[in-house]
């Protein structure tokens, strides 16, 4: 008798969630009956949300992740499968677990539009979405706008970015494999902020590592838009001089403004045309469509500024923004693993306020970044960021974080643990 | 005697105890603890190549934790993560992962 008055007053005060969660268990979906959550996105930020919200509600809350791709295909560890060392499938993990594990719906579809006040979503395929709470994590899309002739036909095609892991990165090692030895292969890297700030340096190494066994007379140019390397630069130029002398050329302060594809043709604000055999251009971006288009992207027109607490937009309510979109405090990365840790303190947050309880007042989470210089070797970053209450920011916490002393082996192998535990943190 | 101070002892353990109960809400801990499950595994059961935290030994872990932060234990990057926090959420993480499921 006191067991089962207990229980009811447990499933009066928590929303029925408990209950819900008790009834339904794990393998299967929500009722329909308890608050719902849309997830607009499957990537580090998404994804993690998704199961976090289903696991921290008991269950109790209803989460449809909406995603465009069959399957899961990391960025991180990518340009590893254009030097050669991985392949396709080391870096692709499928949506199974977070449906049977965590009774995630899954809608593989792309997202047109949202409308906050009726709060809902519109499908591609048709059909609408109704949300009490929606986190967008669309990720990055890229400024075509500012080359111009990237929109002529088959532009994109030929040159192209592999900055979203998937075909691109297929394609890319292909021209590569197909460059005739004694070829150039350049590089270009927009102003920061972009998505993950070390990344091209490592795929300057992870490509010089392959032509160093495949094609020992071939250059890689890296054409920097930026002053100088805009993370881990000692170490990267340390790489370069040390394992790929004469090989890899760094030059700064090369801001790419068209390329003529038909030509293989990079042309510069200041500094002379350069031409390649392979031209690799990583275009300037900004948050994904579906949070500009939804008037999120209030800074500069590019970034989403949210609470850090909740990381609900500033301009749109009931709407969360995760990954890559936001517009970054101080010192953080637009990093996949900064994603997965946007996406534990927003689950908790978007938990708490659909259970009338208090978010978080003091989040904690760190980055963790590892790149490798060759096919075993690597360098990290790593930071720890602390919420500031009366800056309304994150901040890193002084003192902490850094990076590796030297190139080494030992994280070359906690690189790849690393990397097999965010995907299952991520996805499992 | 004996006893006495026996007791005392764990009267003071209790009050200790409750004051730590007190100054940290259990969920804040679980999301600074999820913020390691990137590389130790959701809720410290860590894939292969890296430590579970889950059931581990209270002292041990803040000890070890402790030990990073001084400089003591090196690391590749323990070191530097560990110097993010204070010694009373160390203390709080040690205490949250110790009593999760292995």
């Amino acid at each position: 008798m006191m067991k089962r008055r207990q229980f009811v007053q447990t499933v009066g005060t928590a929303g029925s969630l408990g209950a819900l969660g008790l009834m339904s268990g794990c393998a299967t979906s929500g009722s329909g009956k308890g608050p719902k959550v849309v997830v607009i996105g499957g990537g580090y930020g998404g994804a993690t949300a998704a199961k976090y919200v289903r696991m921290w509600s008991d269950y109790g809350i209803d989460v449809t992740l909406v995603e465009p791709n069959s399957t899961f295909i990391s960025c991180p560890i990518s340009n590893l499968v254009l030097g050669g060392s991985k392949t396709m499938a080391d870096i692709t993990t499928p949506y199974d677990n977070l449906v049977k594990r965590h009774g995630v719906r899954l809608v593989q579809d792309m997202v047109t539009r949202i409308d906050p006040e009726k709060r809902m979503v519109m499908l591609a395929k048709g059909g609408e979405l109704p949300y009490d709470r929606l986190i967008v994590s669309p990720g990055v899309d890229f400024m075509w706008e500012n080359l111009p002739g990237m929109a002529k036909d088959g532009a994109k095609d030929k040159v192209l970015h592999s900055w979203k892991a998937g075909a691109q990165t297929v394609a890319l090692r292909k021209q590569l494999e197909a460059m005739p030895d004694g070829g150039v292969y350049a590089l270009s890297i927009p102003l920061a902020p972009y998505r993950c700030p070390p990344g091209p340096y490592e795929r300057a190494c992870q490509v010089a590592s392959y032509f160093t066994q495949a094609k020992p007379k071939s250059k890689v140019l890296i054409l920097d838009a930026n002053d100088d390397v805009t993370s881990k630069g000692p170490l990267f130029k340390k790489a370069w001089a040390d394992r790929y002398a004469g090989m890899v050329e760094y030059r700064p302060k090369h801001k790419v403004v068209d390329v003529d594809a038909a030509t293989n043709t990079l042309k510069f604000e200041f500094n002379d045309d350069v031409k390649a055999a392979v031209l690799n251009v990583i275009p300037e971006m900004r948050a994904g469509d579906i949070a500009v288009k939804t008037g999120m992207a209030t800074a500069n027109k590019r970034w989403c500024e949210v609470d850090f607490l909740t990381h609900e937009s500033i301009a749109v309510k009931n709407v969360h923004v995760l990954g890559d979109s936001i517009q970054i405090a101080p010192a953080m990365p637009k990093s996949g693993h900064m994603a997965n840790q946007h996406g534990k303190t927003c689950a908790a947050a978007v938990v708490a306020l659909l259970t009338g309880k208090q978010p978080n007042q003091l989040p904690i989470y760190n980055n963790t970044c590892y790149s490798f210089v060759s096919a075993e070797d690597v360098v990290h970053v790593s930071s720890v960021h602390r919420y500031d209450a009366e800056k309304k920011t994150m901040l890193t916490v002084a003192g902490s974080g850094g990076v590796s002393s030297a190139a080494n082996e030992l994280e070359g192998r906690y690189a790849m643990a690393w990397a097999r535990n965010i995907w299952a943190d991520t996805l499992a | 005697m004996k006893l006495n101070a026996l007791v005392l002892a764990g009267a003071l353990a209790v009050v200790s105890g409750w004051a730590q109960a007190q100054a940290v809400d259990p969920l804040q801990v679980r999301s600074w603890a999820a913020a390691c499950a990137s590389c130790h595994g959701t809720s410290g059961v860590a894939q292969a190549g890296n430590e579970s935290l889950a059931g581990v030994n209270k002292d041990d872990m803040l000890k070890k934790l402790l030990d990073f932060k001084t400089g003591k234990k090196p690391a590749t990057i323990m070191h530097q993560l560990s110097k993010g926090y204070s010694d009373e959420q160390l203390a709080a993480l040690a205490t949250y992962f110790s009593a999760l499921k292995k």
